[in-house]
């Protein structure tokens, strides 16, 4: 036989035994062409053109899912930022109309999350950019599937304060209008945005995206786990070593069935993300391979330095696997998501503190943390300002994602239901940034981005 | 025409007919066998089998539902998975 018994096994295991499948797979779609003027036309045109695809997006799926015997867990969609498309229309409620027709069209074709509800506000605001800020509470308390998005800070552009401002105001309204701030759980500020990120909430379809861009975010936290158990005693050179060829083997995974899906939906193939994404679980967490590697609880020191080896090892797998590597291409380590990091919060080996010092070696932030309800709305956008400057300094992709759960206090239990799992709400500073926080302005660009 | 190949791969206690009752299967949908190995690995019996579907008019999604048939009555787990990722992940 071509392939060993061994070999064979090997990857049946990966599916069967060790949580491997495909992430998700994110249809980009621009919605540029579906603009006009009329309100009614233009939702029509986006619900049409959502719709249509959405539906073969499914069909098409499932058939390579049967195929290849590796589970496609999402189907999803990312559109144009929201914001671009409706500044033609005047009426003052068209990103709720929008949003609405997107909601919709997800809903009646069984896509579970549609991205793209969002702005790239770096520099400034337009008229378009407030519209659609002012319309997020309300849009994301009143749709299911639509995922918000701002990227407020760039290497390049520095940081727009005013923005992050008015973002720890927004979120606590976004958390007072839903049921234990799961809103919040749909919304993502970035610093340095991909513009082709398969994962939610973040996901959207860059405007240097063609028509169509089929990205596809491979998983397996469990299959690496597995090997980092396999290899017990040694030395850190060779599990690098193992973790890499572990993430080889599962990229090419992703990028065959991605290029496959692409071909058969007729649209050209973008990207592979790499991410290593938990699930709530067990046995399915990023954290788990820390804690495989010799770290007691996650947050423990020597955490940071087990997950840059994990990171660097996934990304020169992965880089060897596939030229089409893109997205946020780190490792997510949200908390209420990961079975072992919100295991860590609760014995308190982890802190935010911690944790933002861990998202300095990975993508992609601080990510699905509830937090006090009472946390000030300076407090949140000062935890906002830190977490993106991580990623304006360092030139990479930071974003946050922080759940104010209105009526909780530090140490209580919220459970968000479903892959939003469970956490405990974390313990914040008890000191003040709230002057530092209103100077407002623009932080301006680090002298590393001038490369010109 | 290219060759249209998958794996069944299965895995379980190790009972008699298990190899009978998965050829019976393929061999009624003009399945061709092109390879088959078995060992007991850590206690398991542990099969795959190379099959060419071709000239068969089954469709990969048809075939695992009947597989899982003698899935569930003989306690096993049955894997049907094109022959290409085992193509893409293990050789460069």
């Amino acid at each position: 036989m071509e392939y060993s018994l061994e070999e064979v096994m090997e990857t049946v295991q990966m599916t069967l035994y060790h949580n491997f499948d495909i992430r998700t797979v994110t249809l980009g779609i621009n919605l540029k062409d579906c603009i006009n003027s009329d309100l009614d036309i233009f939702k029509e045109n986006v619900y049409g053109r959502v719709s249509d695809y959405g539906r073969r997006l499914i069909l098409e799926a499932q058939k390579l899912e049967d195929k290849y015997g590796i589970p496609i867990i999402n189907k999803r969609i990312s559109v144009t930022p929201v914001s671009l498309i409706i500044e033609a229309c005047a009426e003052p409620d068209a990103p709720y109309q929008i949003a609405k027709a997107l909601d919709k069209a997800s809903k009646d074709v069984g896509i579970d999350f549609i991205g793209g509800f969002g702005a790239l506000v770096q520099k400034g605001m337009t008229r378009a950019d407030e519209r659609l800020i002012n319309s997020l509470p309300e849009v994301l308390s009143s749709t299911e599937r639509v995922c918000a998005f701002l990227n407020v800070a760039s290497t390049v552009s520095g940081m727009n304060m005013d923005a992050v401002i008015r973002l720890g105001k927004t979120l606590k309204e976004i958390a007072d209008r839903t049921e234990n701030g799961i809103g919040c759980a749909k919304f993502v500020v970035f610093a340095n945005a991909p513009e082709d990120n398969p994962f939610m909430a973040g996901a959207f379809h860059g405007v240097g995206e063609p028509d169509f861009s089929l990205n596809i975010g491979i998983s397996g936290p469990g299959v690496v786990r597995s090997v980092v158990e396999k290899n017990r005693d040694c030395g850190l050179t060779e599990l690098s070593e193992v973790i890499k060829r572990t993430t080889f083997k599962i990229t090419r995974a992703g990028e065959l069935i991605g290029r496959e899906l692409a071909h058969n939906l007729s649209v050209p193939f973008g990207i592979v993300d790499i991410s290593l994404a938990s699930t709530t679980k067990v046995g399915d967490s990023v954290a788990g391979i820390v804690e495989m590697m010799g770290i007691e609880k996650m947050g423990a020191p020597g955490s940071t330095a087990a997950l840059a080896l994990l990171i660097d090892a996934v990304k020169k797998g992965g880089a060897m696997a596939s030229g089409n590597v893109g997205g946020l291409s780190g490792t997510f380590i949200p908390v209420s998501e990961d079975s072992c990091m919100n295991e860590a919060v609760r014995v308190g080996a982890l802190s935010i503190e911690k944790l933002e010092a861990l998202t300095a070696v990975c993508s992609v932030g601080l990510d699905m943390i509830a937090i006090p309800g009472d946390t000030k709305a300076e407090t949140i956008s000062a935890i906002i300002a830190d977490e993106l400057a991580i990623g304006v300094v360092n030139n990479k992709t930071t974003g946050v994602r922080l759940i104010p759960v209105p009526g909780k206090r530090a140490g209580d239990y919220v459970n968000f239901g479903g892959l939003l799992g469970e956490t405990y709400v974390m313990n914040m500073s008890a000191f003040s940034s709230h002057d530092f926080i209103l100077r407002g302005g623009r932080m301006p660009c680090p002298v590393t981005s001038m490369r010109n | 025409m290219t060759k249209e190949q998958v794996f069944i791969t299965v895995i379980g206690k190790d009972q008699k007919g298990i190899i009978a009752r998965i050829s019976n299967a393929v061999f009624a949908h003009n399945i061709n066998i092109e390879d088959l190995n078995q060992k007991i690995m850590g206690g398991y019996f542990v099969m795959t089998l190379l099959a060419d579907i071709t000239d068969s008019s089954i469709t990969i999604t048809r075939l695992k539902k009947e597989l899982s048939l003698i899935e569930g009555e003989m306690d096993l787990k049955i894997q049907v998975q094109h022959e290409n990722i085992f193509k893409t992940m293990h050789r460069v």
